[in-house]
């Protein structure tokens, strides 16, 4: 019997092969859309903690005021104590210092003469550390342009779009036009040896990179840092442990009123980040929620069609002898097959458009001139484990469903009444 | 069953809503039918003779009154006894032949011996002999879209009749066919009743049908205003 209607499934296109490729359009777009949503919040919060904010931050009271300015007058003082510190209280992270500063980058001719300058942005890492993984953190090897990354003290690199801007070439001489952490004017020479390109556009305009060091001695900085980031080791974000981490580090210095008392941030604290997460997970959750309600709807609507469309043959079967329960039981089972082929196939082009997506990705960077988010300019899916079973819902949940309420009439009608349905 | 009779009605009523109103299909409907009967319910369209042979068959039930088909209370029955009667004792042949398109003439006359749960080889014996009696043996692996209208119903015919069935329900059996058909099907059928005792009941108001009949019941607005026994009249026999 169970052959029987097996063979019934695969010779009729209209029950098996159209709904099947109904079924497997809907999952594959249900899955794409989430992994390409995941993808988007997903990197978002890898770039801004790689590039600025970290997991975990420590920076003074004062400079949490005024973070938007840089003011390295209130930078973390004495931090590789703190850094020190951090490492033994806390193992499972990584902790590093940066110094953010602006300035005036002016490149020189033979003669000493301004040949090009212009405004820039500057961070500084721990670029010559033996054990340090800022290299990597930042992505720097694969960002590089031209030339190659630092490798002693006085070299730097800057954003490839900001180099070809100025006109000057690698191999020459940069001079840093700034001020110290004591308000006096700083002047203080460096070599580019490399561009690099983030692909993203705030990082990408004119942004410079140097090795901590320098930074500290042309900032007069000796011992000081602006930020300390702290890295989960799995570089994965926990925002309960590190809501948990910094609600006791900053519990331990309540009474302390100074300007210069240490503050940690989490990833969220900063930034706006938090509300922006917030907001955009709610939007995503919101629109995949909508979606996914929409192609089960569609699904459970192939399946309640395709029911209905059946109630004449319904209507045969029972006359013939075979009982509504059996009648039912099969509908259902052929939908449980249809579901599940359909599902496996829309899965499969679902996740690989998504893991094309994913390593590929689409990029938007006119989409994204003049924006100041961190955010990549090559948007990508991300394939999880979740992406790979949320096309069950429409895929599967809803076209039972519709078999399930479409059957239900074999009991509420009379067989008679079946028959009618054939009766064109 | 006891008394002899195959099908019995008592006081059968069988109304339907249509807008806000009743219409009354089926008016006390008495009436008793014995084992071998090749008989016919006759009358215009819409005197009940469709509904009281979905009553018959199970497939309906009535407003009121009873319906007692191979000794079994059809009224009283549960989905699965309804099967079971349908399954085991009843054919049915249909206007519009009403073949599975997706299976091939022998799955088609097969699947009655399927929900019987018979042995595949006894199942393929029957198949094939029914196939036999209707002259389609060479078209078991056709599907029903290669068919001809009467092939068609001649397919229906051994689909019904393959379990060896005691009553064989036919609604407008030849409405669809033309005469030449018509009348093969009906001579067909009339070899069954006679070669396996089965019962037939017709739904018709076709006159190439009413020729063949042993017994004829005119209904008219639901009610029986005729049952007489009649003298058949089929073509090959000085009719035509």
């Amino acid at each position: 019997m169970i052959r029987h209607l097996m063979k019934g499934l695969l010779r009729d296109r209209h029950r098996s092969l159209f709904p099947v490729m109904i079924v497997a359009a809907g999952v594959s777009v249900s899955i794409l859309m989430y992994c390409f949503m995941d993808g988007m919040v997903d990197d978002m919060v890898r770039s801004s903690a790689r590039l600025d904010t970290g997991h975990l931050k420590i920076v003074t009271r004062g400079y949490n005021e005024l973070m938007t300015q840089a003011p390295n007058d209130l930078s973390v003082r004495d931090s590789d104590a703190m850094m020190e510190r951090l490492r033994r209280d806390y193992p499972d992270m990584e902790w590093t210092g940066r110094i953010k500063f602006g300035g005036l980058l002016d490149f020189p001719d033979e003669n000493g003469e301004t040949k090009a300058q212009g405004p820039t942005i500057g961070f500084a890492a721990d670029l010559l550390g033996e054990d340090s993984k800022e290299i990597g953190r930042l992505n720097l090897e694969s960002a590089l342009v031209r030339g190659r990354l630092p490798s002693s003290p006085g070299e730097i690199i800057v954003s490839e779009d900001f180099i070809a801007r100025l006109g000057v070439e690698i191999g020459e001489t940069a001079t840093l036009i700034g001020s110290t952490a004591y308000g006096s004017m700083a002047v203080y020479n460096f070599v580019l040896v490399g561009t690099v390109r983030f692909g993203i556009a705030p990082l990408d305009r004119n942004t410079m990179i140097a090795d901590i060091s320098d930074v500290r001695y042309a900032l007069d900085m000796e011992g000081a840092t602006s930020e300390i980031l702290g890295y989960y080791s799995n570089m994965l974000f926990d925002a309960g442990d590190a809501a948990e981490k910094a609600d006791a580090f900053n519990a331990a210095r309540e009474g302390q009123e100074s300007d210069l008392t240490p503050l940690m941030l989490t990833l969220r604290d900063q930034n706006g980040l938090g509300i922006m997460l917030d907001l955009m997970m709610m939007r995503s959750t919101i629109i995949i929620t909508i979606f996914i309600m929409v192609m089960s709807i569609v699904l459970w609507n192939t399946g309640l069609m395709s029911g209905i469309r059946r109630y004449g043959e319904f209507g045969v079967r029972l006359a013939i002898g075979e009982s509504k329960p059996h009648v039912y039981v099969t509908l259902i089972a052929e939908a449980v097959l249809v579901g599940l082929a359909g599902t496996a196939i829309g899965t499969a082009i679902g996740l690989s458009f998504s893991y094309f997506l994913q390593e590929v990705g689409w990029d938007v960077t006119g989409m994204l001139q003049g924006s100041s988010v961190m955010m990549s300019n090559v948007m990508r899916a991300r394939v999880s484990f979740t992406g790979g079973i949320i096309g069950l819902i429409p895929g599967l949940a809803a076209t039972i469903l519709g078999a399930s309420f479409s059957g239900a009439n074999i009991f509420r009608r009379q067989t008679s009444q079946l028959f009618k349905e054939l009766e064109v | 069953m006891q008394n002899g009779n195959l099908i019995e009605t008592f006081d059968l009523v069988k109304q339907f809503p249509i807008g806000g109103r009743k219409f009354t299909a089926l008016r006390d409907v008495n009436m008793k039918v014995r084992r071998g009967e090749f008989l016919g319910l006759v009358g215009p369209s819409g005197s009940g003779k469709t509904t009281l042979l979905n009553i018959i068959g199970a497939l309906d039930k009535p407003t009121s009154g009873r319906t007692v088909v191979i000794g079994m209370d059809t009224g009283k029955l549960s989905h699965k006894e309804s099967a079971m009667l349908r399954s085991e004792y009843l054919g049915f042949i249909f206007q519009t032949y009403n073949l599975l398109p997706v299976y091939t003439v022998y799955e088609n006359v097969e699947f009655p011996l399927l929900l019987l749960g018979m042995e595949e080889k006894k199942r393929r014996e029957m198949v094939i002999s029914a196939l036999k009696w209707v002259g389609l043996d060479d078209r078991a692996r056709s599907r029903p879209s290669t068919l001809s209208g009467g092939e068609s119903q001649r397919v229906a015919i051994a689909r019904a009749m393959v379990k060896r069935p005691k009553l064989v329900l036919a609604d407008e059996p030849t409405a669809n066919l033309d005469a030449e058909n018509s009348f093969n099907v009906l001579d067909m059928m009339v070899r069954l009743n006679e070669e396996l005792e089965t019962t037939f009941v017709f739904a018709t108001h076709d006159d190439k049908v009413i020729r063949y009949l042993r017994r004829k019941i005119t209904l008219n607005d639901g009610r029986i205003v005729e049952d007489i026994e009649t003298v058949p009249s089929p073509p090959g026999q000085g009719g035509e």
